[in-house]
């Protein structure tokens, strides 16, 4: 397969940046994106004219959280349920002109290429995204009761690899999915609901004052979420908030 | 509750509360209006004109509606210039219509299209019946105004007019599509089995909304 590739070029956080044109070809349909990119810096640093593509990544199998490439025009590219690193080429047409841009919203700036700082997700979760308590050994665990309903949604918010999708996609540059998906996890356990009144308190003032916008509702994020995880743990979150408030 | 309406999960909760507030209020509106189109004699829509006109509660209720308006208007425009700011940087290309509805993310728009219909139809309407000379009739040994007189004559003999009242009705559909359901998630009441549930039953909602005050002007335009 052969495609034509706008990419996002800025050589650091200061400079302004552009779109530059390369072309790769001979692409397996098998090929993951980042693996395409990964050709197309091996002939970028062959040729020695101009720097690889910078471009976050870690683990390759979608569990790390750390690639996240906006791809004609959806966060993690056309498929859904992945992150950029399990999109394969199969996705796309040959012949295609694929346009990759960094994540983009305030709280996430652009250091270099496609690559943009999250430190602001960080600084949410030390806000109160932890708890204090010992959770003890495998028999303390045991001797905490918690339905299978509490178990299943938690574990589904805990899925949460903070990539920033949510972010990206959203139109509002929201981060209430992520900031959601800890506090459900957190406050449907027994260790979390300890805190679970501060937590909500400052996370969300953090998530705030960070510059991340408020949610609209429209779905975005829950949809290009590679965890798949639902709006309902908004709903939690809202709840979770609305109560420590009043 | 310290600093609860300044955060951006509070702000929506305002909207939420007043957006229901009106969707209620619509539901009320709508019942009234409908009267319009069944009874031709205009005796039940005077009589229900003049009820909502002299009830006690009603005079209470329409303060209360203004500020509801008022609230759900300025928390909009507040909350859409703050989530304009978080994006200086736009996407060259974003697939939205992939990943969300058009009403959903175009809410603004909608509220919008919808505040410029009110103004023309409190102006025609609201302010003719409260302040202007109205047309009066004896129904039962009470004089009151012929509202029906007002609002069939403007449908009958203006197009534009009625075409006006259809598309407002349409917006005010798209708008409660999203609103009414997202309203619900906003104060938390929703959750896996609750989600579905209500966002059907705000289709539902905004389809008898937006046909019933769209049918209301295509009535008069074709059988009157």
């Amino acid at each position: 397969m052969n495609f034509t590739l706008k990419i996002w070029r800025q050589k650091d956080a200061k400079s302004e940046g552009c779109f530059k044109k390369y072309t790769v070809s001979d692409i397996n349909s098998d090929t993951t994106f980042l693996e395409m990119l990964d050709i197309l810096n091996n002939s970028l640093i062959l040729e020695g004219k101009e720097e690889p593509v910078a471009f976050s990544h870690d683990c390759r199998e979608g569990i790390c959280g750390m690639c996240g490439l906006f791809i004609n025009g959806r966060a993690h590219g056309p498929d859904t349920g992945i992150t950029t690193c399990q999109l394969t080429m199969r996705n796309f047409k040959t012949g295609d002109t694929i346009i990759v841009e960094p994540w983009r919203a305030k709280p996430f700036p652009v250091i270099k290429d496609l690559i943009v700082d999250r430190n602001s997700f960080d600084k949410i979760l030390q806000a109160g995204g932890y708890i204090s308590v010992n959770t003890g050994s495998a028999q303390d665990a045991n001797s905490h009761l918690i339905s299978q309903k509490d178990a299943e949604e938690a574990f589904d918010a805990s899925a949460c690899i903070g990539c920033g999708a949510c972010v990206a996609t959203c139109k509002n540059s929201s981060a209430m999915l992520f900031v959601a998906a800890k506090i459900s996890h957190l406050a449907r356990l027994p260790q979390g609901k300890i805190e679970a009144v501060e937590r909500a308190k400052k996370m969300v003032a953090k998530m705030d004052e960070l510059g991340f916008g408020g949610c609209s509702n429209t779905g975005a994020c829950s949809v290009e979420c590679p965890k798949n995880i639902s709006l309902t743990h908004i709903a939690k979150l809202n709840r979770e908030f609305l109560k420590a408030k009043f | 509750m310290s600093n609860i309406f300044s955060s951006s999960i509070g702000r929506k909760l305002i909207m939420s509360i007043s957006g229901l507030f009106l969707i209620s209020f619509i539901c009320v509106h709508l019942s009234v209006n409908l009267l319009l189109i069944f009874d031709d004699s205009g005796e039940l829509f005077n009589l229900a004109a003049h009820f909502m006109d002299s009830n006690p509660i009603v005079k209470i209720v329409e303060p209360l509606l203004a500020i509801g308006f008022a609230v759900h208007i300025i928390y909009a425009t507040i909350i859409t210039i703050q989530n304009k700011k978080t994006r200086p940087q736009k996407y060259s290309v974003q697939n939205n219509k992939a990943t969300s509805s058009w009403s959903s993310r175009n809410m603004y728009i909608l509220g919008t299209l919808i505040v410029l219909f009110l103004a023309v139809h409190l102006s025609d309407y609201f302010y003719k019946i409260k302040f202007g000379i109205m047309p009066t009739i004896t129904i039962d040994g009470t004089i009151m105004n012929d509202a029906y007189l007002v609002v069939s004559k403007s449908f009958i003999n203006h197009f534009w007019y009625s075409l006006l009242y259809i598309a407002s009705g349409l917006f005010l559909g798209l708008h409660l599509t999203h609103g009414f359901w997202s309203a619900f998630q906003t104060i938390g009441w929703s959750n896996t089995l609750w989600l579905k549930k209500l966002k059907t039953i705000a289709l539902v909602y905004a389809i008898i909304i937006a046909t019933g005050f769209s049918i209301i002007p295509l009535y008069f335009l074709i059988f009157m």
